[in-house]
Protein backbone atom coordinates (compact mmCIF):
# COMPACT_ATOMS: atom_id res chain seq x y z
CA UNK A 1 0.00 0.00 0.00
CA UNK A 2 1.40 3.48 -1.07
CA UNK A 3 -0.18 6.12 1.36
CA UNK A 4 1.10 6.53 4.65
CA UNK A 5 -0.84 5.82 7.65
CA UNK A 6 -2.01 10.00 8.61
CA UNK A 7 -2.46 9.18 12.24
CA UNK A 8 -4.15 12.79 13.42
CA UNK A 9 -1.41 14.27 16.06
CA UNK A 10 -1.83 13.69 19.29
CA UNK A 11 -0.98 17.20 20.78
CA UNK A 12 -3.32 19.14 17.93
CA UNK A 13 -6.10 16.41 19.81
CA UNK A 14 -5.00 17.99 22.78
CA UNK A 15 -5.51 21.52 22.37
CA UNK A 16 -8.97 20.89 20.90
CA UNK A 17 -9.89 19.07 23.90
CA UNK A 18 -8.87 21.86 26.20
CA UNK A 19 -10.77 24.30 23.79
CA UNK A 20 -14.07 22.27 23.48
CA UNK A 21 -13.51 22.08 27.38
CA UNK A 22 -13.65 25.75 27.51
CA UNK A 23 -16.77 25.69 25.37
CA UNK A 24 -15.42 25.87 22.03
CA UNK A 25 -18.32 23.92 19.77
CA UNK A 26 -16.21 24.44 16.34
CA UNK A 27 -13.24 22.78 18.07
CA UNK A 28 -15.25 19.54 19.08
CA UNK A 29 -16.67 19.51 15.49
CA UNK A 30 -12.95 19.23 14.57
CA UNK A 31 -12.62 16.30 16.74
CA UNK A 32 -15.50 14.67 15.56
CA UNK A 33 -13.75 15.36 11.97
CA UNK A 34 -10.58 13.78 12.66
CA UNK A 35 -12.07 10.54 13.95
CA UNK A 36 -15.11 9.80 12.68
CA UNK A 37 -13.95 7.70 9.61
CA UNK A 38 -12.11 5.21 11.91
CA UNK A 39 -14.56 4.66 14.87
CA UNK A 40 -17.63 4.44 11.93
CA UNK A 41 -14.72 1.72 10.28
CA UNK A 42 -14.38 -0.13 14.23
CA UNK A 43 -17.91 0.04 14.56
CA UNK A 44 -18.83 -1.84 11.41
CA UNK A 45 -16.43 -4.02 12.08
CA UNK A 46 -17.18 -5.22 15.30
CA UNK A 47 -21.15 -4.81 14.84
CA UNK A 48 -20.67 -5.91 11.55
CA UNK A 49 -23.85 -3.74 10.74
CA UNK A 50 -23.98 -0.32 8.89
CA UNK A 51 -26.98 0.33 10.62
CA UNK A 52 -25.83 -0.19 13.89
CA UNK A 53 -22.29 1.20 13.00
CA UNK A 54 -24.07 4.57 12.20
CA UNK A 55 -26.25 4.43 15.91
CA UNK A 56 -22.87 3.53 17.44
CA UNK A 57 -21.01 6.60 15.67
CA UNK A 58 -23.58 9.05 16.92
CA UNK A 59 -23.76 7.79 20.15
CA UNK A 60 -20.14 7.72 20.78
CA UNK A 61 -19.53 11.40 19.71
CA UNK A 62 -22.40 12.26 21.41
CA UNK A 63 -21.55 10.21 24.84
CA UNK A 64 -17.51 11.87 24.58
CA UNK A 65 -19.33 15.72 23.87
CA UNK A 66 -21.74 15.18 27.59
CA UNK A 67 -18.44 13.93 29.65
CA UNK A 68 -16.02 15.89 27.83
CA UNK A 69 -15.77 17.76 30.95
CA UNK A 70 -14.49 14.77 32.82
CA UNK A 71 -12.07 13.98 30.53
CA UNK A 72 -8.48 14.22 32.09
CA UNK A 73 -5.93 13.88 29.36
CA UNK A 74 -4.59 11.51 31.83
CA UNK A 75 -4.98 8.89 28.13
CA UNK A 76 -5.16 9.80 24.69
CA UNK A 77 -8.33 11.46 23.67
CA UNK A 78 -8.46 8.78 20.96
CA UNK A 79 -8.16 6.07 23.11
CA UNK A 80 -10.69 7.10 25.28
CA UNK A 81 -13.21 7.93 22.13
CA UNK A 82 -12.14 3.62 21.02
CA UNK A 83 -13.01 2.65 24.35
CA UNK A 84 -16.40 4.45 24.02
CA UNK A 85 -17.35 3.26 21.14
CA UNK A 86 -16.07 -0.66 21.80
CA UNK A 87 -18.21 -0.21 24.93
CA UNK A 88 -21.42 1.06 22.38
CA UNK A 89 -20.23 -1.66 19.83
CA UNK A 90 -20.65 -4.59 22.28
CA UNK A 91 -23.30 -3.52 23.86
CA UNK A 92 -25.33 -3.81 19.83
CA UNK A 93 -23.99 -7.05 19.72
CA UNK A 94 -25.18 -8.32 22.74
CA UNK A 95 -29.01 -6.74 21.69
CA UNK A 96 -28.77 -8.29 18.47
CA UNK A 97 -27.78 -11.39 19.55
CA UNK A 98 -29.38 -11.69 22.66
CA UNK A 99 -30.30 -15.37 22.33
CA UNK A 100 -26.20 -16.10 22.22
CA UNK A 101 -24.77 -13.77 25.03
CA UNK A 102 -21.73 -12.27 23.74
CA UNK A 103 -18.68 -12.99 25.97
CA UNK A 104 -15.10 -11.61 24.90
CA UNK A 105 -14.01 -13.62 28.41
CA UNK A 106 -14.71 -17.16 26.51
CA UNK A 107 -11.37 -19.61 26.92
CA UNK A 108 -9.75 -19.78 23.71
CA UNK A 109 -9.52 -23.95 22.80
CA UNK A 110 -7.76 -23.73 19.28
CA UNK A 111 -4.42 -24.90 19.25
CA UNK A 112 -1.88 -22.17 17.02
CA UNK A 113 -0.78 -24.99 15.05
CA UNK A 114 -4.23 -25.95 14.14
CA UNK A 115 -5.01 -22.88 12.50
CA UNK A 116 -2.25 -22.95 10.17
CA UNK A 117 -2.85 -24.81 7.14
CA UNK A 118 -2.35 -23.25 4.20
CA UNK A 119 1.56 -22.94 3.40
CA UNK A 120 2.09 -21.06 0.52
CA UNK A 121 3.85 -17.10 -0.73
CA UNK A 122 1.31 -14.50 -1.84
CA UNK A 123 1.23 -13.53 -5.12
CA UNK A 124 1.50 -9.54 -4.64
CA UNK A 125 -1.78 -9.04 -3.91
CA UNK A 126 -1.62 -4.90 -3.83
CA UNK A 127 -0.79 -4.90 -7.44
CA UNK A 128 -3.46 -7.99 -8.49
CA UNK A 129 -6.41 -6.38 -7.14
CA UNK A 130 -7.91 -2.73 -6.92
CA UNK A 131 -8.11 -0.77 -3.64
CA UNK A 132 -11.57 -1.33 -3.77
CA UNK A 133 -11.55 -5.37 -4.27
CA UNK A 134 -8.89 -5.86 -1.75
CA UNK A 135 -10.50 -3.66 1.01
CA UNK A 136 -13.91 -5.72 -0.07
CA UNK A 137 -11.33 -8.84 0.97
CA UNK A 138 -10.18 -7.85 3.82
CA UNK A 139 -12.90 -6.61 5.27
CA UNK A 140 -14.75 -9.78 4.70
CA UNK A 141 -11.61 -12.13 6.12
CA UNK A 142 -12.27 -9.65 9.81
CA UNK A 143 -15.96 -9.94 9.79
CA UNK A 144 -15.39 -13.85 9.82
CA UNK A 145 -13.81 -14.09 12.78
CA UNK A 146 -15.31 -14.86 15.75
CA UNK A 147 -16.13 -12.03 17.98
CA UNK A 148 -13.40 -12.98 20.83
CA UNK A 149 -10.81 -12.49 17.84
CA UNK A 150 -12.36 -9.55 15.90
CA UNK A 151 -12.47 -6.81 18.47
CA UNK A 152 -8.81 -7.55 19.77
CA UNK A 153 -7.58 -7.49 15.88
CA UNK A 154 -9.54 -4.36 15.42
CA UNK A 155 -7.81 -2.84 18.38
CA UNK A 156 -4.28 -3.68 17.80
CA UNK A 157 -3.70 -4.35 14.25
CA UNK A 158 -6.65 -2.09 12.24
CA UNK A 159 -6.72 0.92 14.82
CA UNK A 160 -3.09 0.63 16.15
CA UNK A 161 -3.61 0.79 19.65
CA UNK A 162 -0.76 -0.79 21.77
CA UNK A 163 -0.98 -4.34 23.53
CA UNK A 164 -2.08 -2.60 26.76
CA UNK A 165 -4.59 0.00 25.24
CA UNK A 166 -6.36 -3.01 23.55
CA UNK A 167 -6.24 -5.16 27.11
CA UNK A 168 -7.34 -2.11 29.09
CA UNK A 169 -10.36 -1.30 26.31
CA UNK A 170 -11.45 -5.16 26.25
CA UNK A 171 -11.39 -5.42 29.92
CA UNK A 172 -8.80 -8.32 28.90
CA UNK A 173 -5.16 -9.51 30.58
CA UNK A 174 -2.04 -8.63 28.28
CA UNK A 175 -1.46 -12.50 28.21
CA UNK A 176 -5.22 -12.91 26.97
CA UNK A 177 -4.63 -10.10 24.25
CA UNK A 178 -1.72 -11.84 22.83
CA UNK A 179 -3.49 -15.20 22.76
CA UNK A 180 -6.33 -13.94 20.66
CA UNK A 181 -4.09 -11.56 18.79
CA UNK A 182 -1.86 -14.53 17.49
CA UNK A 183 -4.94 -16.39 16.66
CA UNK A 184 -6.65 -13.81 14.83
CA UNK A 185 -3.65 -13.39 12.87
CA UNK A 186 -3.12 -17.30 11.91
CA UNK A 187 -6.61 -17.23 11.12
CA UNK A 188 -6.74 -14.29 8.69
CA UNK A 189 -3.06 -15.02 7.04
CA UNK A 190 -5.34 -18.35 6.28
CA UNK A 191 -8.34 -16.81 4.80
CA UNK A 192 -6.18 -14.39 2.87
CA UNK A 193 -3.59 -17.01 2.07
CA UNK A 194 -6.64 -19.19 0.30
CA UNK A 195 -6.92 -15.65 -1.92
CA UNK A 196 -3.79 -14.63 -2.59
CA UNK A 197 -1.60 -17.19 -3.10
CA UNK A 198 0.41 -18.23 -6.70
CA UNK A 199 -2.09 -20.85 -8.78
CA UNK A 200 -0.37 -24.29 -8.14
CA UNK A 201 1.71 -22.91 -5.71
CA UNK A 202 1.07 -25.16 -2.73
CA UNK A 203 3.14 -26.72 -1.01
CA UNK A 204 6.32 -26.45 -3.12
CA UNK A 205 5.89 -22.58 -2.80
CA UNK A 206 9.26 -22.19 -1.23
CA UNK A 207 11.47 -24.53 -3.40
CA UNK B 1 16.83 -24.71 18.17
CA UNK B 2 12.87 -24.36 18.61
CA UNK B 3 10.05 -26.73 17.28
CA UNK B 4 7.90 -25.24 14.55
CA UNK B 5 4.95 -25.24 17.92
CA UNK B 6 7.34 -23.03 19.69
CA UNK B 7 7.99 -21.16 16.57
CA UNK B 8 4.20 -20.30 16.06
CA UNK B 9 3.92 -19.28 19.82
CA UNK B 10 6.47 -16.87 19.22
CA UNK B 11 5.12 -15.16 16.31
CA UNK B 12 3.40 -12.23 17.04
CA UNK B 13 6.16 -10.87 19.55
CA UNK B 14 8.77 -11.00 16.56
CA UNK B 15 6.55 -9.56 14.23
CA UNK B 16 5.67 -6.92 16.94
CA UNK B 17 9.34 -6.92 17.75
CA UNK B 18 8.79 -6.75 21.17
CA UNK B 19 10.70 -10.36 21.18
CA UNK B 20 14.17 -9.76 23.36
CA UNK B 21 17.23 -10.19 21.30
CA UNK B 22 17.59 -14.09 21.97
CA UNK B 23 14.05 -15.48 21.35
CA UNK B 24 14.61 -13.10 17.70
CA UNK B 25 17.51 -15.16 16.86
CA UNK B 26 15.80 -18.18 17.88
CA UNK B 27 12.79 -17.44 15.85
CA UNK B 28 15.39 -16.41 12.80
CA UNK B 29 16.89 -20.00 13.31
CA UNK B 30 14.01 -21.92 13.17
CA UNK B 31 12.67 -19.37 9.73
CA UNK B 32 15.54 -19.85 8.16
CA UNK B 33 16.03 -23.89 8.52
CA UNK B 34 12.20 -24.59 7.91
CA UNK B 35 10.96 -23.48 4.90
CA UNK B 36 7.88 -24.04 5.84
CA UNK B 37 7.44 -21.89 8.88
CA UNK B 38 9.04 -19.35 6.91
CA UNK B 39 6.53 -19.23 4.11
CA UNK B 40 3.92 -19.05 7.87
CA UNK B 41 6.31 -16.29 9.20
CA UNK B 42 6.00 -13.82 5.45
CA UNK B 43 2.67 -14.54 5.05
CA UNK B 44 1.43 -13.65 8.46
CA UNK B 45 3.73 -10.80 8.75
CA UNK B 46 2.35 -9.33 4.95
CA UNK B 47 -1.65 -10.22 6.91
CA UNK B 48 -0.55 -7.60 9.19
CA UNK B 49 1.12 -5.44 7.03
CA UNK B 50 -2.02 -5.61 4.67
CA UNK B 51 -4.32 -4.26 7.13
CA UNK B 52 -2.63 -1.66 8.94
CA UNK B 53 -1.83 0.32 5.20
CA UNK B 54 -5.63 0.33 5.06
CA UNK B 55 -6.91 4.22 5.16
CA UNK B 56 -10.21 4.05 6.49
CA UNK B 57 -12.96 5.66 3.77
CA UNK B 58 -14.49 9.10 4.16
CA UNK B 59 -17.61 8.50 5.65
CA UNK B 60 -20.89 8.28 3.08
CA UNK B 61 -22.51 12.15 2.93
CA UNK B 62 -25.56 10.55 4.39
CA UNK B 63 -24.16 9.19 7.69
CA UNK B 64 -21.84 12.13 7.82
CA UNK B 65 -24.53 14.77 7.59
CA UNK B 66 -26.82 12.79 10.09
CA UNK B 67 -23.86 12.64 12.73
CA UNK B 68 -23.12 17.16 12.19
CA UNK B 69 -27.26 17.46 12.54
CA UNK B 70 -26.98 15.19 15.59
CA UNK B 71 -24.33 16.63 16.93
CA UNK B 72 -25.63 20.49 16.36
CA UNK B 73 -28.66 19.11 18.47
CA UNK B 74 -27.04 18.08 21.27
CA UNK B 75 -24.63 21.23 21.29
CA UNK B 76 -27.57 23.91 20.86
CA UNK B 77 -28.94 22.12 24.30
CA UNK B 78 -25.07 23.05 25.69
CA UNK B 79 -24.76 19.87 27.81
CA UNK B 80 -21.12 19.98 28.49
Amino acid sequence: MTNPITAPSVDADAALVAQAQGGDAAAFTELVRRHDKKIFRLARHITESDEDAEDVLQESFLKAYSHLGGFEGGSKFYTWLVRIAVNESLMKLRKRKSDKFVSLDEPVETEEENIVREIAVWNSPETKYSQKELRGILDDAVTGLSPIYRAVFVLRDIEELSIEETAAILDLSVAAVKTRLLRARLQLREKLTRIFKRKGDDLLAYL
Amino acid sequence: MLTCKDFLTSLSDYLDQTADADARRKVEDHINSCPNCWVVHDTTKKTVQIYKGLEPQTLPDDVQDRLMAALEKKMARGST
